[in-house]
């Protein structure tokens, strides 16, 4: 067995659509039983595994292409897949091949969002994992560490995870820019329909504690607050009461204008230091568009958020060429570095991990 | 070795520490990127300890403060102007703050250093004997710097509001601070600005209401910023000058500063300069 032991195996979301890819998740105590299994394979040094909703992938350092084959076959079994299915969306790397993907994976360059973060947290998870069941060594140690080195290299030196790129984190993202901080922001919902319910999740995942949901059935606005850890208010009071916020998500389905000019400026002559922000996500518009041209008020509507959502993830595509050139670099440093460590641990023929 | 540069040269270094702050951040922005929050800093402090030894030097030799000329003043106040930014800086970091500095320091310090007849000549023992009327000018100064840098968040806010109406975030755009950090620490600084004048001006009446023949136009103009300022900094608590207005009012308060500055010092009598602050060739 050469260098190539060192392999990376499994299926993403280039390769499987999701129906598939349900079948494939694994649970915790599948994963743990899994590993069970995969530690009697005979041949295999090290291994670990990478489970997300996205992929599932398992890296390995291997005495015999036959150990990487029957780490599939252990999978299949267990998920009840057909093996023959599975080559079908098989990945399949080795050697600095499978270095480099594991690179651009924690580097969010291989995720589904480009440059998105949560991907990182996922693959040093796996390896924490893995680790604490002892199913690494000198190779895929020193693999992840420096992968997570080059994945940090990645993000800060070029502009892969600079701006949102869905429109409910725009959001957040321009409240952040008017307010600095949201810990401190009065967030009114208006309609508690899916879109306003996801921006609302987005604004506390930020920090934004005050939150309140108002819709036209009040049984619905505190349903909705319940779930969100809110408070809920009667719908007829929103623009008597609209000085009290400083956000305004407006989601609802209603056919007019539910906040009108005279409503907005009555609200920021009440709080004229303080800016206020509407965030219109409504088809047809619930805010007045004359809103925007009063001082201090920001107005932006479904159409502003994905213009900028759009331009973002442009941005990001615009940084892929650079972020792929220093992978391709940090990786192959890392191969030279790793190499005669998996060639002496593939050609060790001991008893597995 | 460096015993034997004079006080131009370390303000000269200086200043092309400034200048390299503002090159480095330009040429950032025009890569698309952000300017290092921390590179900036430490080419600002390093310019700042720089024009310390500088005047340091300057004021040894006129055995005083180093303001006995436009070249002194303009030193001085962009000297004030980054030790306020050293401080509330480390706020602002990542922010273009660090950058609008740089620039301001190294136009205000290059200016001055380029034209030698602002260091041609220079007043001796321009506050006489008396050390309060020295604080008076000193103050002054300061809050002169102070007003700089509340001229460049005033400037910071008004890109960072036109950003948001015209609904351009992206480039370089996206490294200002938020509109709302930028307006709480603009009303900060118009009010630590506003109270050194206010020290620096009581000290000065007191001066002055002993010798009423010294009491000048242009130092009436001073006053009379003196009230501007505080007139902004009541309607703005008051909730009269928001938004726009207010950061407008206070460009056009700092350009007054400026003015009035100029009429002051050219209001005095020139005398001839110690030999130790003499201009190097």
């Amino acid at each position: 067995m050469s260098a190539d032991g060192l392999f990376v195996i499994g299926t993403t979301h280039h390769r499987a659509p999701l129906a598939v890819r349900e079948k494939l998740s694994l649970s915790a105590e599948g994963a743990s039983a899994l590993h069970a299994e995969l530690a009697t394979i005979a041949g295999l040094r090290e291994f670990a595994v990478l489970s997300t909703c996205n992929r599932i992938e398992f890296y390995g350092v291997a005495a015999n292409a036959d150990a990487a084959t029957r780490v599939t076959a252990a999978f299949c079994t267990r998920q009840q897949f057909d093996a023959a299915e599975f080559e079908k969306i098989r990945l399949s790397l080795r050697g600095r091949e499978a270095v480099r993907h594991l690179l651009e994976v924690a580097a969010g360059l291989d995720s589904q969002m480009l440059g998105e973060t949560e991907i990182f947290g996922q693959v040093k998870e796996a390896y924490a994992t893995a680790q604490t069941r002892g199913s690494t060594g000198p190779v895929l140690n020193r693999v992840f560490q420096k992968g997570f080195q080059a994945a940090k290299h990645v993000r800060t030196n070029t502009a892969i995870t600079a701006g949102q790129v869905s429109v409910a984190n725009v959001a957040v993202e321009l409240a952040l820019t008017i307010f600095g901080s949201l810990a401190a922001a009065r967030i009114l919902l208006l309609g508690a329909g899916e879109i306003g319910e996801k921006t609302a999740k987005a604004f506390q995942s930020r920090g934004a504690a005050a939150l309140t949901v108002a819709s036209r059935t009040l049984e619905r606005a505190m349903e909705l607050a319940t779930t969100l850890g809110a408070s809920a208010m009667p719908f007829d009071q929103h623009e008597t009461r609209l000085a009290e916020f400083d956000v305004v998500v407006c989601a609802t389905s209603a056919p007019g204008t539910v906040v009108s000019l005279a409503a907005a400026d009555a609200a920021i002559r009440k709080r004229p230091a303080r800016p206020l922000f509407f965030i219109d996500l409504a088809l047809p518009r619930d805010v007045d568009a004359a809103a925007a041209e009063l001082q201090n008020v920001f107005l932006y509507n479904l159409d502003d958020l994905a213009k900028i959502a759009e331009e973002n993830r442009a941005a990001r595509e615009a940084e892929i060429t650079k972020c792929r050139a220093i992978v391709t670099e940090k990786a192959e440093a890392l191969w030279r570095q790793v190499e005669p460590q998996v060639a002496a641990l593939a050609n060790n023929h001991t008893a597995p991990v | 070795m460096l015993s034997d540069l004079s006080d131009r040269s370390w303000l000269w270094a200086a200043a092309g520490f400034y200048l390299a702050g503002f090159v480095l951040g330009t040429f950032s922005l025009l890569r698309g990127g952000r300017p290092s929050g921390t590179a900036n800093y430490a080419l600002i402090a390093a310019g700042y300890a720089l024009q310390l030894v500088g005047l340091g030097l300057r004021g040894r030799a006129v055995g005083g403060c180093p303001l006995g000329n436009t070249f002194e003043v303009f030193q001085f106040t962009a000297w004030s102007a980054i030790s306020l930014y050293l401080i509330i800086g480390v706020t602002f970091r990542t922010s273009l703050l660090g950058y609008f500095t740089s620039c301001l320091a190294a136009v205000l310090t290059l200016v001055s250093l380029a034209i030698p007849a602002w260091d041609a000549t220079r007043r001796a023992h321009i506050f006489g004997s008396n050390t309060w009327i020295e604080f008076h000018a000193a103050l002054a100064v300061f809050s002169y710097g102070v007003f700089a840098l509340l001229a460049l968040t005033s400037l910071m806010f008004l890109l960072r509001h036109y950003s948001l109406k015209s609904k351009r975030l992206g480039g370089w755009f996206s490294f200002l601070p938020s509109i709302l950090d930028l307006d709480h620490i603009s009303v900060r600084l118009l009010g630590a600005g506003l109270a050194l004048l206010t020290v620096s001006l009581a000290v000065g009446s007191v001066y002055w209401l002993r010798d009423m023949a010294s009491v000048t136009v242009s130092k009436l103009l001073t006053f009379v910023l003196w009230a501007a300022y505080a007139t902004a900094l009541g309607l703005r608590l008051r909730g009269a000058l928001l938004s726009k207005r207010f950061a407008w009012t206070c460009l056009v308060l700092f350009a007054a500063a400026l003015i009035s500055l100029g009429l002051v010092d050219a209001n005095r009598h020139p005398n001839p300069p110690p030999l130790a602050a003499v201009v190097q060739p």
